[in-house]
């Protein structure tokens, strides 16, 4: 176990290899290495380029109204009792969360590539949301991939990529999820690898997608480290966002690292209770593998083959996570716990009566957590949670829940 | 010398194109794998790639997707297939076996653990589709203690930089991915399959195979005047899936396929004799 010194974070991680530690890595087929090679070509020419950097900086301003706000939550902070809650805005985004910050990162950089066709894999069907927003925007083909099951529990969002223009491909194949999802984006990807751009929706897959999609998202961490000192003059004592793949989680982790004195809590989903197997919990409960193109922890058994997964929320429902997130919880960086459907449904009705604001059912994991931490801390330290998501695109599955239906 | 460059050492000598078939160990049932095996070199196979099971097999189109899932339907695990190998290898000790499948479920055996118990089995090449040589080097380090070799994909994308980096880690053969694509999904094109054989041999003296999109005896007996090897898989697995309720005639129907093939390859392998 490496030392608990975080002061050389930045410039060591990943490695030029796209190493975290023993985690992250490039495992992919022969036949995308040179894809990986492209785009990670072409994503160090353009990260630093002024241009590149004005043009997204103007759409993240004018298309998807950054900055999100950080709000006080007076009335939640205290029921609780106990450190004073802050709430990062993410769903207040335009398409209602994260997602967007990173999509319009990889497709303007899909346009500078000259990639005609975009193709992504969804969850929740919000990171298809935001693919399909931004290729409609810029004329590009865009085609989704996306779990039978999610297609189901998610058809407002399926509905809203087909008026976006863009095609939902439902997936048969495995337990039809999210995992599924990304398997078939990669059969895709090789199949069509000349004139498509892979957008890949979280901080997982082959290097350089991990540090290159934490890079687009860690714009919220960047304003929200600024709008703590303003509102309260110091850092916030913790952090705390949900985890599926990772990426709302390290983008309002990545730019507080090397500020040592500020706690950071990854939430992940504890679906019927991990004591029951059926979860979404590789950081509190898998073993470290290789799947889609990485290596990571993960959901599997003992022989290495990945095992079903299960939460409430589709966002979370996948066997592995970022492999950069496996690193800080094994450096001791970060922390990384658990908390079941029930408690995140707890917490998405509890924001939504005391603060007028409902949440993703991703976005509950965290704010459960929240419930729990806040009380054992004093009133004069400040916890800080990203809202990655709104709840709009959940009402079907919470009203489910009280047996209601439209 | 290993068994596999044994192997295409002799053929060579006889003016002969390998014929490989690919199979998913424990497709559709665990018991049909050894006598599958078996009447795949009594059929003409020089050398087998015997898939292992895998949950997410991300470089395979549907056919090898649904072989590897009514493999695990009966828990079929790395350690199984170790035990298959080593029940083949009662009966033949000379067709060379190279292991194909996805890193994980290796990873989780443990590397070193998986060499020595490949090598006890009678293993003679592995092949991970997910791990490039740049992460598969500890992997490779363990094989080659106990001279199993590490065999290694090229593609049409794999620039010459590549191919040379790629070569000088290859052992026993080189798989050339002829199409770009998952496998059992198209058709290849030959001339340009040709053109990139030969900016290979540029780079390596090792025998080259070529896979993805062989269909029938045609396609095999075209490739056969270009490659030293034929590796022939979606066809066999689909005709395995044909044949999943009855089992027992599988052997014979998958092995008849294959005899095609072989049939074929060698009318060609003479016609250029």
């Amino acid at each position: 176990m490496p030392e608990l010194k975080f002061t050389d974070y930045f410039k060591s991680y990943p490695d030029k290899e796209g190493h975290f530690g023993p985690y992250g890595g490039r495992f992919v087929g022969e036949t995308l290495m040179g894809a990986i090679y492209e785009l990670e070509e072409a994503y160090e020419q353009y990260r630093n380029d002024p241009q590149f950097i004005a043009e997204m900086d103007k759409d993240l301003a004018d298309f998807v109204g950054r900055p999100s706000p950080v709000y006080f939550a007076e009335n939640w902070t205290k029921k609780l009792g106990g450190a004073q809650i802050y709430l990062k805005r993410e769903d207040l985004n335009h398409t209602g969360a994260h997602k967007v910050n990173n999509t319009i990162g990889q497709a303007l950089l899909a346009k500078r590539m000259g990639k005609t066709r975009i193709i992504a894999e969804t969850g929740a069907g919000q990171h298809g949301v935001a693919t399909a927003t931004v290729a409609a925007r810029l004329g590009l083909e865009c085609i989704v991939y996306m779990g039978a099951e999610d297609v189901q529990r998610q058809a407002q969002n399926v509905y809203r990529m087909k008026l976006l223009g863009a095609e939902v491909v439902p997936v048969q194949s495995g337990a039809k999820t999210l995992k599924d999802a990304l398997n078939e984006a990669l059969r895709d990807w090789v199949t069509n690898v000349d004139n498509t751009f892979y957008i890949i929706g979280t901080v997982a897959g082959p290097h350089p997608y991990p540090a290159m999609v934490r890079d687009f998202q860690a714009v919220i961490g960047r304003e929200a480290k600024n709008q703590m000192l303003n509102a309260t003059g110091k850092l916030p004592d913790a952090l705390v966002a949900c985890i599926g793949g990772g990426s709302n989680a390290i983008g309002l982790f990545y730019p507080f690292i090397e500020d040592e004195s500020v706690a950071m809590y990854g939430v992940e989903g504890a679906g019927h209770g991990i004591e029951s197997g059926q979860h979404s919990a590789p950081l509190c409960a898998g073993t470290p593998g290789v799947l889609h193109g990485n290596r990571t922890y993960l959901m599997q058994n003992k022989a290495g083959q990945i095992t079903a997964t299960h939460s409430i929320s589709a966002g979370l429902d996948y066997p592995g996570v970022g492999p950069e997130h496996a690193w800080l919880k094994d450096i001791g960086r970060a922390n990384y716990v658990c908390v079941t459907d029930d408690e995140a449904l707890e917490a998405f009705h509890e924001l939504t009566r005391t603060e007028g604001i409902i949440p993703a059912l991703e976005t509950s994991h965290a704010l459960a957590y929240v419930k729990k931490l806040a009380p054992t801390m004093s009133s004069d330290q400040t916890i800080l949670v990203n809202v990655s998501g709104r709840g709009d695109k959940d009402m079907h599955t919470v009203a489910a829940m009280a047996g209601l239906s439209f | 010398m290993s068994r596999i460059s044994e192997c295409f050492a002799n053929l060579k000598a006889d003016g002969q194109t390998a014929l490989i078939p690919y199979v998913t160990a424990g497709d559709p049932e665990p018991w049909v794998t050894v006598p599958l095996l078996h009447a795949l070199v009594d059929a003409g196979a020089d050398i087998i790639e015997l898939g292992v099971p895998f949950s997410d097999p991300m470089s395979d189109g549907p056919v090898i997707q649904k072989a590897c899932e009514r493999a695990l339907k009966n828990d079929v695990t790395l350690q199984h297939v170790l035990d298959m190998v080593r029940q083949f290898r009662d009966k033949n000790k000379t067709t060379p076996i190279v292991l194909m499948g996805y890193d994980n479920p290796i990873e989780a055996m443990g590397y070193a653990v998986f060499a020595e118990k490949a090598a006890e089995a009678g293993v003679d090449g592995v092949l991970t589709v997910d791990s490039p040589p740049e992460e598969s080097s500890v992997l490779r380090q363990e094989l080659d203690k106990y001279e199993i070799d590490s065999i290694y994909l090229v593609a049409p994308t794999t620039s010459a930089e590549r191919m040379q980096r790629i070569a000088s880690f290859a052992k026993g053969f080189i798989y050339y991915v002829s199409i770009k694509g998952v496998t059992g999904t198209a058709a290849l094109d030959v001339s340009e399959v040709r053109g990139k054989l030969a900016q290979l041999r540029q780079y390596t003296d090792l025998p080259l195979g070529v896979g993805f999109g062989i269909r029938d005896g045609q396609s095999a007996a075209a490739v056969s005047e270009i490659a030293d090897a034929v590796v022939i898989g979606s066809t066999l697995v689909r005709c395995i899936e044909e044949h999943e309720k009855r089992p027992e005639a599988l052997p014979a129907a998958v092995a008849g396929l294959l005899a095609e093939m072989r049939h074929a390859i060698n009318a060609r392998d003479l016609a250029s004799a």
